[in-house]
Order: C-alpha cells, then structure tokens, then sequence
C-alpha cells in the first residue's frame, strides 16, 4: 500500500514504541512522509496524533525506535541540535501557542528577529505580507486574546510559515471552528502545498476535509500505522478502519470522539 | 512486598538529590544564557518593571508598619531597665541584619515570586513554551533567564527601601509618638549599625535571598505538569519551598557570619 519508495521519504518513523503511564501509543510504529505531499494524520482521539507531530519535533523521545527528519534521527540529538533541525520545520499548535504577552505582530515578527539579520523595515514589510496572505491585515497591534479561533489559528499559520520551513506539521488545525473558517484553513494549507512544495503532516480527526486534501493518508489504530492514498483508505477491508468512516458518516456519533479529542489534545 | 521506613528514606534521599541535581543544572542552563548575547535589556526591564515596581507599594508599608511595631515594642521593654536611648540601635539592627532581607524576601516571594511561576507555568500548559521551542528559541533564554535576573536585581533593592521605610516607622512611634528625642533615636542608630558586620551582611543575605527565590520561581514553573492543577501546585510550591529556603538559608548565613 506504501507508494513512494523509502528514500523519497522526508519524515519517516521507524518501529516507534512508546508508553504513556500504562497506555501503550506506540507499539512498532513505522510509516513515511513523502517529500513534498499534504499527509494527513487520521485516528481517534487518543490515537497518537499529536504525540506523532511531537516526535518529530523532537519535543516528546521514544522509548525505542527512531524518528528521521531529512535522514537525520532526532531521537538522538540533543535539545542543541534540535534547534537546527527544527529551523527545517514549521509546527503548528492546536491552540495557537502564540507568546499572550506579545502583539500580533511581534509574534509573527518573532523568528525572523531570532533567526535573521533583517532589518526592522524588510521585517515589517514580511510580516505585514504573511498576515494578509492568512487573510488577517491590520490586525498587528492586537492581543492574541483579542483575536478569534479561526482568527487566532490564521495568525499562528502566518508565524509558523514566517521563515520558510520545508516541513509543516499542524495539530488539529480545523478543531473548534466552524465550516467557513475550516475551509479557509484547509485552502490556505492546499495553497501553500502546491505553492511552495512544503510537505504538510496534518493531524486531524476531521475525515471529510481529509478527504478533500490529502495525498496520503495515515491511519493511527492500536500503536501503529496504516498508509495509503485516500482511495486506498475508502476501499479498506480492515474493520477498524471501516468502523471509523462509518461512525463518520453517522453524524452524530462522529462528535463525541471530536469533542474527546479537543478535551485530551 | 513490604516497604520498610528505612528503604522509604532512602528514595526520598535519592530523590531529593536527583531534584536537587536538576536544579543545579537548571541553574547553570540560566546562568549560561544570561551572560551570552542577546541580553534581553527590553524583556528584563519588564520584569524589572513587573517584580520591582509593582512591589514598591506592599514593600514600603509593610516596612513602615514594622519598625513601627519594633519602636513601639522596643520602647516598652528598654524603658523597664531605662535604655530608651538605645532604641534607634534596637531598631536599627534588628531591621538591617535580619526583619530587612528576611521579610522584604518573603514578600517579594508571596506577591512576586509566585506570579512568576504561575506565568511560566501557564505558558507551560499552554504550548507556549513548546512553541518557542519549535522556533528554535530557547525558552530558558528567552522567558526564564529575563525573570530570574531581574529578581537578582531588584530584591536586593527593596529590602533596603524596606530598612529605609523601618528607620522612618521607628522614628514615628518612637519620637513622635513616645517623645524621645529625635537626636537620641538617629545617633544611637547610626552608631550602632557596623559596615561590615551588618550592612554587607543584609547585603549578602538579599542577594541570596534573591538568588534562591528567582531559581526557585522559575524552576517550579517550568517544570509544571501541562495542566490547571500544574499550575496552581507551581504556584503553591514556589511560596512553600522559596519561603523555607530563605528562612533556612537566612539562618546559615548569620551563623557563618559570626564565626
């Protein structure tokens, strides 16, 4: 079911085992994320999604196994290497994580003042270019208390891809909001996709709009992984997979896992 | 399988120095990124602004209110044996040597210190610091090391507005309101009070002091659990643990001293 061959591969995990308390997450993970392609993280709430995005930040370590971002293993590297690694990578937090004692701007202003020689005017000039492409212009001087979800979400998306990063990672980017602005957020991502080639890892529990984005799709259950393409998923015999899609199309059933998942994220 | 009390003390041991260790090296992590480039003058002098000057108000009164009570206690108990006369060095070195950094440290902790760990710790809980983490940028570098220099600075500083406020509150009750004479209560102080002995000593103990309440404040804080209940055991932990610590350490100092 994998497509592309290992070496296209720009994040791959390899025989992942990890425990939480007495839970086991992880029980010999491995799968690949291909250069270049929207993947998106598919499982139900306490599947591992977001324990996934965090390994390979780096900000979580495996008992075993490894995790490559562009062949290098950051189970391995110290919180100093990471810092190198991580300037490939752009994350997106479920909450936004924007720093609540800064501005707007200041928060998208904030890894282009750390990580370059720019000056204020060029930074100005791309910070203010970043928060119009998100759709949110003049918005700067606020507080991100002062901002919506969406719109909250919207200015983390701008910070996250302020620098230029070849891999995205986005935790639940669509959770809490409501249809208009997930499909303002699932456009934005599209776009920046086919744009700039970014590879995108989107956890979500949302299938339809996995459906609709997705290259490939990564189906978390019982600690491991199953790949494919969209097609590959909707035609799937396995019954876990099938119990997910129907308890989708459902409706209502497909809320109480969403809401569990926005309680543990 | 039992535990015997005596295996139960020897975890305990091993966990204190294992925390202890931790803390140490959180020290050095600070300590490190506080001399290198960046210095973060505008983020340090916020916290300046947020630990100093917004404790001006509790520090200066409660400071006032106790040299007050010590003019009024001391006045009671020196007249008995008709010592009046040495009230300003009663006051005066009971505020400097010990009531100054002591009180002025514990304060600071209650209104200060655990604001702080509440700070960091909310930002803990709120992917705040993972976040900065992503960014490649050090939090330790970038949040804690900021705080924790500012309380170096400026506790130090406000146990001596606390001394200053004491000598006021002192010389209010005890001239003003008992009727010694001015002269009397500022002579006796003023000789009373040694350079070394007393003034580097509250010095010493301050920025002691400081030290331990910033490292405490901003440890509990960054290593709170990433939940509500974390944040509020943060809290309450910096004000148990940094209160003991001074009070302890306040002792080992004036014992060394005197040796």
């Amino acid at each position: 079911m994998d497509g592309g061959a290992a070496d296209e591969f720009r994040v791959r995990f390899d025989g992942v085992h990890l425990r939480r308390g007495k839970r086991q997450v992880f029980d010999g993970l491995s799968c690949g994320f291909v250069r270049g392609q929207i993947t998106v993280v598919l499982g139900g709430s306490g599947a591992g999604k977001t324990t996934m995005l965090r390994l390979i930040g780096g900000l979580s370590r495996p008992e075993s196994g490894s995790v490559y971002v562009a062949e290098e293993d950051v189970t391995r590297l110290s919180e100093r290497e990471l810092f190198r690694t991580r300037s490939r990578i752009g994350m997106l937090f479920q909450g936004g994580a924007l720093l609540d004692s800064m501005t707007i701007f200041e928060n998208v202003a904030l890894p282009l003042r750390e990580h370059t020689r720019l000056s204020e005017q060029e930074i100005a000039a791309e910070v203010n270019r970043r928060l119009a492409a998100v759709a949110l212009p003049d918005t700067g001087n606020l507080y991100p208390r002062e901002l919506s979800g969406g719109m909250s979400r919207r200015a983390a998306l701008a910070r996250t891809i302020v620098t230029d990063p070849e891999i995205v990672l986005c935790d639940e980017p669509f959770s809490g909001l409501d249809p208009i602005n997930v499909r303002r957020i699932e456009a934005l991502l599209v776009d920046l996709n086919r744009r700039l080639g970014l590879t995108m890892i989107i956890a979500s529990h949302h299938l339809a709009s996995a459906l609709r984005m997705a290259d490939r799709i990564v189906f978390l259950v019982g600690g491991r992984a199953i790949a494919g393409t969209p097609e590959d998923l909707l035609r799937s015999s396995d019954q876990r997979v099938l119990e997910f899609l129907r308890a989708d199309s459902d409706g209502p059933a497909e809320t109480a896992p969403a809401a569990a998942a926005a309680v543990h994220a | 399988m039992t535990v015997s009390p005596i295996s139960t003390l020897g975890l305990r041991t091993l966990e204190l120095v294992g925390h202890l260790g931790r803390v140490a090296m959180f020290l050095g992590h600070v300590g490190r990124v506080a001399l290198k480039r960046p210095f973060r003058l505008r983020r340090l002098v916020n916290e300046v602004f947020d630990i100093g000057v917004l404790s001006l108000a509790i520090v200066c009164l409660s400071g006032a209110t106790v040299g007050a009570v010590l003019g009024l206690q001391g006045y009671t108990t020196l007249s008995r044996f008709g010592a009046a006369g040495s009230l300003g060095a009663v006051v005066g070195l009971s505020l400097v040597r010990e009531l100054g950094p002591v009180l002025s440290a514990l304060l600071v902790t209650g209104r200060a210190g655990s604001a702080m760990a509440a700070e960091i710790a909310s930002m803990v809980t709120t992917g705040q610091i993972d976040g900065l983490r992503m960014m490649s940028i050090d939090p330790v570098d970038f949040v804690i090391a900021p705080k924790a220099l500012a309380m170096l600075l400026v506790l130090p500083m406000l146990s001596a507005l606390f001394v200053t406020f004491g000598f006021f509150g002192g010389y209010v009750v005890g001239v003003e309101l008992l009727g010694l004479d001015g002269g009397t209560y500022l002579s006796s102080l003023e000789g009373s009070i040694d350079f070394r002995d007393d003034v580097a000593q509250s010095i010493v103990k301050s920025v002691v002091f400081a030290a331990l309440v910033g490292i405490i404040a901003t440890y509990r804080g960054f290593h709170a659990e990433p939940t509500s209940a974390g944040v509020s055991a943060a809290t309450t932990s910096t004000v148990v643990i940094a209160s003991l610590a001074v009070l302890l350490f306040d002792y080992v100092i004036t014992a060394l001293w005197s040796v």
